[in-house]
């Protein structure tokens, strides 16, 4: 097959949605986090401990729904302790993420082997399946990439609509951006800096979950520690190279998610062959890094992005 | 004015007190404001002017004492409730996000966050609509990064009326404007208190203080001392009461003008963000001279200080130093050329906040005999030199030990001064050497500085204070944007033909006539 034929199938597209799903959600997670000011590093632990979560909750009983909530749950409490040490008590915000990072990921394994002491293996659930929207899926090559996916990911296009509306067309929005910005100006109008930010990372932090969780209910039907594998810092890159809007940020994600697909097809031709193939698996980062040097060249950096706010201090 | 006993009380401070520590900022304040009354709240850096304020903006909490806003009491420690009460505060460094626009910075926290929407088309109309009655022309759709200071302070204002404040609190407003800004900013004042609102103004510009105000409270270590209307005091009453003694400012007689000893031909940097580079600047500092250069903050002083200081290069012309050209400019080659830098900023680059006198003292000279040979430091000489400076130059403090942290401002600046001045250097490059000192200090600085002059060293000052430029220099330049206006001699230019230089105008005719 020649590379340029992989683009018109419609598997390809198909499969980069599909990778750039748990993407979305880390990255509004973590764009989130960042308009108000904060750098959370915690992502790829908190991804870690949202596909535990979900996936554990699934198994024990729930609905997929309800694993949903409880991944979303989980993640806002390793935000909660995110935030409470970096925007009351101020510390260090790579620290902070660093640590939070290695504690969620720590204890989802702790309570991977407290509740499954015995397996080898992990069991598997039933995961989300593909919901086909009537017509819509039928058109060619997009139909089914875009329409043809499951519930979670229709949810994360939805949130990306969401978390824009609420950032610029909301006061909350004003509010969290302006945090960002400059904690003064929200401190002088009367608002708690100290509560915006916190609320952000926390609800940042149960998308990330929610990322996570995408992994083990949606794409896969099971749990594995490697399984997030540097998402979260990818995650990272992505918010600069969307500028920190949403809208870029999707684009990014799928971008990405693109490279991935295609390095794994490109693998299978016959000028793949005789390359190794860990050069594919570089591939995608490569051009992540490129596009994250041309994209973030004339992007905003929220004003304040990890400035504690002391109250009285100016 | 508003007859006093008539008029309506708007604002009641009762015995505030508030001490952090040892330290009493404010020992049983009192004061009353009424309606459309503009009342000067005066007094020394460390008087207690910004801790009463922000007592009564919530953000301290008095020890005791209570507020009273339009009759009824202000629950304390709880902006929000000044904020809804009619209290609006412009403060001295803007609380704005330079990203977001006017209309999201004024409509910040004006609605509940849980609201479903913004409704910008009502908030534009309003607005303008204040804009119009105040005279506060500005658009509600631009950046606030693309506005200058004057425009940014209209915004600050325009908070505080758009949340329908009927107390407007101006801390040190008019210290980062042209004279120009400075009359539209009255203009918007008057206005106001026509329409019934009533401002409390807090500055040390004595002459502004007689120009806006009814009514005038002196704080003293945060006690009030003085209380009474303008009509019955003038400005060396104020000023005596302020620092509780007379006052001497040095006087500066004419000096007689030498050599160059420092001279740009045909100068530019690049521009660095928004601050703009040197636009082919020509410039001379003369021996025996003080030159002075004014100008609105952030129109290419610190281009030019870090010229003369050696920590950029020019892109393009020359730099002559004692008549000949320097190559390999850098502040290494400026200190040992006998620049004495007195930094803008003495707690970013001036000092470092955690090292000692002595380590501060020589963190200029520390390469150099005696204070190291052969790589090693002689720990020993630096005490005695920083001794040395604590003794003539009065530096209050516990030794040349103390971490440097623990200064006042005007104690840190005199190691500085100290630090250039033992030296006897030739050329002063004093970029804001007075800021935030209180006034015993200001005269010190200024005296050093005419001193040194009249001994023959060339000092360029750089200020954002007019008087302080009009008082000292004997030649003042204005930079606007990067381009230097011709040498004016003392006594040439008013205040307000200055004004015109620093807001930007001139500038095309001079390059027309050369």
């Amino acid at each position: 097959m020649d590379i340029f034929e992989i683009f018109l199938t419609a598997s390809f597209w198909t499969a980069a949605i599909r990778i750039a799903s748990p993407l979305i959600f880390a990255t509004l997670g973590e764009l989130i986090c960042e308009r108000a000011g904060i750098l959370n590093l915690g992502i790829e632990g908190i991804m870690v401990a949202g596909a535990f979560a979900g996936w554990m909750a699934v198994y024990s009983g729930l609905g997929l729904w309800p694993g949903v909530a409880v991944a979303f749950a989980v993640g806002m409490g390793f935000g909660l302790i995110h935030s409470i040490l970096t925007v009351p008590f101020g510390l260090s915000q790579h620290v902070v993420g660093l640590g939070v990072t290695l504690l969620a990921t720590s204890s989802t394994y702790y309570a991977y082997r407290l509740a499954l002491p015995e397996v080898t293996s992990p069991p598997s659930i039933t995961p989300f399946q593909p919901l086909e929207i009537p017509l819509l899926s039928k058109i060619p090559v997009i139909g089914p990439a875009l329409f043809a996916q499951t519930p979670l990911t229709y949810l994360a296009f939805a949130m990306v609509v969401i978390v824009a509306l609420v950032l610029y067309r909301t006061p909350l929005g004003l509010a969290v951006r302006a945090a960002g910005e400059n904690p003064q100006a929200v401190a002088a109008q009367g608002l708690s800096v100290t509560a915006i930010r916190m609320g952000a990372v926390m609800v940042g932090s149960g998308l990330m979950a929610v990322g996570g969780a995408f992994l083990t209910m949606s794409a896969f039907n099971s749990f594995f520690f490697e399984m997030v594998s540097g998402r979260g810092w990818i995650c990272i890159a992505l918010v600069v190279f969307g500028a920190w809007k949403p809208g870029k940020a999707l684009l990014g994600a799928i971008l990405f998610a693109a490279f991935d697909a295609l390095q794994i097809r490109v693998q299978q031709t016959p000028l793949g062959a005789g390359i190794p193939y860990q050069i594919f698996l570089m591939m995608p980062y490569i051009l992540s890094i490129l596009a994250l040097v041309v994209m973030s060249r004339r992007a905003e950096v929220p004003g304040a992005l990890m400035v504690p706010f002391n109250k009285g201090e100016r | 004015m508003p007859d006093q006993t008539e008029a309506q009380v708007v604002l009641r401070l009762d015995n505030i007190t508030k001490t952090f520590g040892a330290l009493t900022a404010n020992d049983a304040v009192s004061l009353t404001l009424h309606k459309g009354e503009v009342i000067a709240l005066l007094g020394e850096n460390g008087a207690g002017k910004t801790t009463l304020m922000n007592i009564l903006f919530g953000q301290y909490t008095a020890d005791s004492g209570g507020v009273e806003v339009m009759g009824a009491p202000l629950p304390p420690g709880n902006p929000r409730a000044a904020l809804d009460a009619g209290v609006g505060m412009v403060h001295q460094h803007f609380t704005l996000a330079e990203n977001m626009t006017v209309l999201e910075n004024v409509t910040l926290g004006t609605r509940p966050l849980f609201a479903p929407g913004l409704n910008r088309a009502a908030a534009r109309a309003r607005i303008l609509r204040l804009a119009q009655d105040f005279k506060l022309s500005v658009d509600p759709d631009a950046r606030i990064a693309a506005l200058s200071v004057g425009e940014r302070q209209r915004v600050e204002i325009l908070k505080a009326l758009y949340r329908d404040a009927r107390i407007l609190i101006l801390d040190e407003p008019t210290a980062v404007l042209t004279p120009q800004e400075t009359n539209d900013l009255f203009e918007t004042l008057r206005t106001a208190v026509a329409l019934g609102l009533s401002i409390i103004f807090i500055s040390h510009k004595l002459h502004e203080v007689m120009a806006i105000s009814d009514r005038v409270v002196i704080l003293r270590h945060g006690k009030v001392v003085h209380e009474g209307a303008i009509g019955d005091t003038d400005r060396h009453d104020l000023a005596a009461r302020m620092v509780g003694g007379e006052v001497s400012a040095p006087k500066a007689v004419p000096g007689v003008a030498g050599a160059p000893l420092l001279a740009l031909r045909g100068v530019s940097t690049p521009d660095r963000g928004s601050a703009p580079g040197l636009k082919t600047l020509d410039f001379s500092l003369h021996a025996g001279q003080i030159t002075g250069l004014a100008g609105v903050s952030g129109n290419g002083q610190s281009a030019l200080a870090d010229l003369v200081g050696g920590m950029t290069r020019p892109a393009s012309g020359a730099l002559v130093l004692n008549g000949a050209d320097v190559h390999h400019w850098s502040p290494r080659t400026a200190v040992r050329a006998g620049i004495a830098r007195i930094p803008e900023d003495r707690h970013k680059t001036g000092t470092i906040a955690d090292f000692d006198l002595s380590e501060n003292a020589i963190l200029e000279s520390y390469k150099d005999p005696p204070f190291s040979r052969h790589g090693w430091m002689n720990w020993r000489a630096a005490r005695a030199f920083a001794q040395r400076i604590i003794d003539s130059y009065d530096v209050r403090c516990p030794g040349p030990g103390t971490r440097i942290r623990l200064l006042s401002g005007g104690n840190m600046q005199k190691l500085i001064l100290g630090r250039v001045m033992e030296g006897a250097p030739q050329i002063i490059l004093a970029n804001q050497p007075v800021r935030g000192l209180d006034i015993g200090a200001v005269n010190y600085v200024h005296s050093q500085l005419l001193a040194a002059r009249d001994r023959g060293a060339a000092v360029l000052l750089i200020s954002e204070d007019l008087d302080e430029i009009m008082a000292l220099s004997d030649v003042i330049h204005v930079i606007s944007e990067g381009r230097l206006s011709p040498p004016f001699a003392r006594g040439t230019m008013s205040p307000a033909q200055l004004g015109v230089w620093m807001a930007g105008h001139g500038f095309e005719e001079t390059a027309h006539a050369s």
